[in-house]
């Protein structure tokens, strides 16, 4: 199914109220919990959602990874765009 | 059956029946036909030390649910407790009961979600159903309180003959009280529902153009609601991983504190429960007899034995399959390989649905128990 939530550079992601990082002590690994989902997240997803605080723009957060794991920006922002769209198209990131 | 508690994963999630009290008397209520009763209800203090042990044990969704939840005073207070251990909290209410007050105490208490049953997308439908008069203006009011106080509202609505006609409809009640999440489930056929089937079950073509209806709408509202859609057994060809496996993700404790496999559990002779009040939930979790009597796939006969399907629908429900061939162990009647099948699906082509004008009487939900349906 596609679904329409192209995420402009300027919007400010962020976890909505019942969404929120966790980490999981029983199972050591980092999970997003929200209504009736858990999420299991990895290393990059992790990061990315870290920055998801609602104050840093889509590009900002993009920079900042590319420069903090010295990567290719235009992948970077590949990456970015398809977890953020993905999970807002489940509500469970706000743009 | 013996397990190696090494190899036994821990639940993820743990459903508090706090209370069987509820000012509703849904035909369909997933509670036994025994009530507990208020005197026998752990206190505040006995269900902080459950989810405690729930949160070291592993447990990242706490449930809190009833009966009616909001009829017990100290609910805020258990909802502090969960969130001081980190747990995620679900309430799951009728919304009697709750005022704006409590809903901004609920919020302040760092409650995470909120799951909102409505009956009907109509007031007089909406109203019958659950048997109390002016509960739906009642609903919409306090899913307006849970909005305004920013927690994310889940509508949950149980399909039937009465309101099956309007599936769609509800999706569209949920989207406009700005609900993020709505949860369409075909009535599921264990106690209450059991006794009630005749009333409930609508025919089949009005379930396959309810269901047709909000799958079309899960497009037009994409990014604003999600859809949980869940199917009704008695039309489908394979069952559905009851509780995702028996005592392999997650669990019920009743009011008075037994622990059990899911919620009708109780319906299955011969399983011995253990209580909150005896044993940790971490003993119950990995040494239970009931939670060991259906775990994994050692239990199973054929067709279910020898399935390629066995680990992804366990074979379906163990209460199901009870309350339709009189032996839990044998596959879901929903399964279409199972031999008991074709009575099943006859009692799905014998229901009647089609116009309301003659739906039967409900036995509404009482503390009184109804009496045995013949």
């Amino acid at each position: 199914m596609t679904i329409e939530t192209r995420i402009a550079d300027g919007s400010r992601p962020r976890l909505p109220r019942g969404v929120r990082l966790k980490h999981d002590d029983a199972r050591g690994e980092w999970l997003l919990l929200a209504p009736e989902r858990l999420v299991k997240t990895d290393a990059i997803a992790l990061a990315i959602l870290q920055r998801c605080d609602g104050v840093a723009t889509f590009s900002a957060i993009v920079d900042d990874l590319a420069a903090a794991f010295s990567a290719d920006r235009g992948r970077v922002e590949t990456d970015v765009r398809a977890l953020l769209e993905d999970l807002a198209a489940k509500r469970m990131i706000d743009l | 059956m013996t397990h190696d508690p090494q190899r036994i994963a821990p639940p993820v999630g743990l459903l508090a029946e706090l209370t069987h009290r509820c000012p509703l008397a849904c035909p369909y209520c997933s509670n036994p036909l025994q009530l507990e009763q208020r005197a026998d209800e752990l206190d505040a203090a006995a269900w902080k030390r459950v989810f405690s042990e729930a949160a070291a044990l592993g447990v990242l969704h706490a449930h809190l649910s009833g009966g009616e939840p909001a009829s017990r005073s100290d609910l805020a207070d258990i909802v502090a407790h969960c969130a001081k251990e980190g747990l995620y909290t679900n309430l799951i209410t009728s919304g009697i009961g709750l005022t704006e007050d409590r809903v901004k105490a609920l919020a302040g208490a760092g409650l995470d979600h909120v799951q909102l049953a409505i009956q009907d997308a109509e007031a007089d439908s909406a109203d019958r159903i659950c048997g109390y008069q002016g509960a739906f203006a009642r609903k919409i009011e306090a899913a307006a309180w849970i909005v305004a106080a920013g927690m994310p509202l889940t509508i949950n609505a149980v399909i039937h003959r009465a309101n099956v006609a309007r599936a769609g409809k509800m999706v569209e009640l949920a989207v406009a009280l700005g609900a993020r999440r709505v949860e369409i489930a075909h009535t599921q056929y264990y106690g209450w529902g059991m006794l009630n089937r005749a009333a409930l079950m609508p025919g089949r073509g009005e379930a396959e153009a309810a269901i047709a209806e909000v799958e079309a709408l899960r497009l037009k509202h994409a990014g604003v609601i999600v859809i949980d859609h869940v199917a009704p057994d008695y039309h489908a060809r394979y069952p559905k991983a009851c509780m995702g496996g028996w005592a392999k993700r997650s669990f019920n404790v009743t009011p008075s504190g037994k622990a059990l496999p899911c919620h009708a559990a109780e319906t299955i002779p011969g399983l011995e429960f253990w209580s909150v009040r005896d044993h940790s939930l971490a003993e119950i979790w990995t040494d239970s007899p009931a939670f060991n009597a259906f775990r994994g796939t050692g239990w199973m006969r054929e067709p279910c034995r020898s399935c390629e399907r066995k680990e992804i629908d366990y074979g379906g429900c163990r209460c199901q399959a009870l309350a339709l061939t009189g032996d839990a162990r044998e596959a879901d009647p929903a399964c279409h390989l199972s031999p008991h099948h074709g009575a099943v699906a006859a009692v799905a082509m014998a229901a009647a649905g089609e116009g309301q004008d003659d739906l039967p009487a409900y036995v509404y939900r009482s503390a009184k128990l109804p009496e045995p349906a013949q």
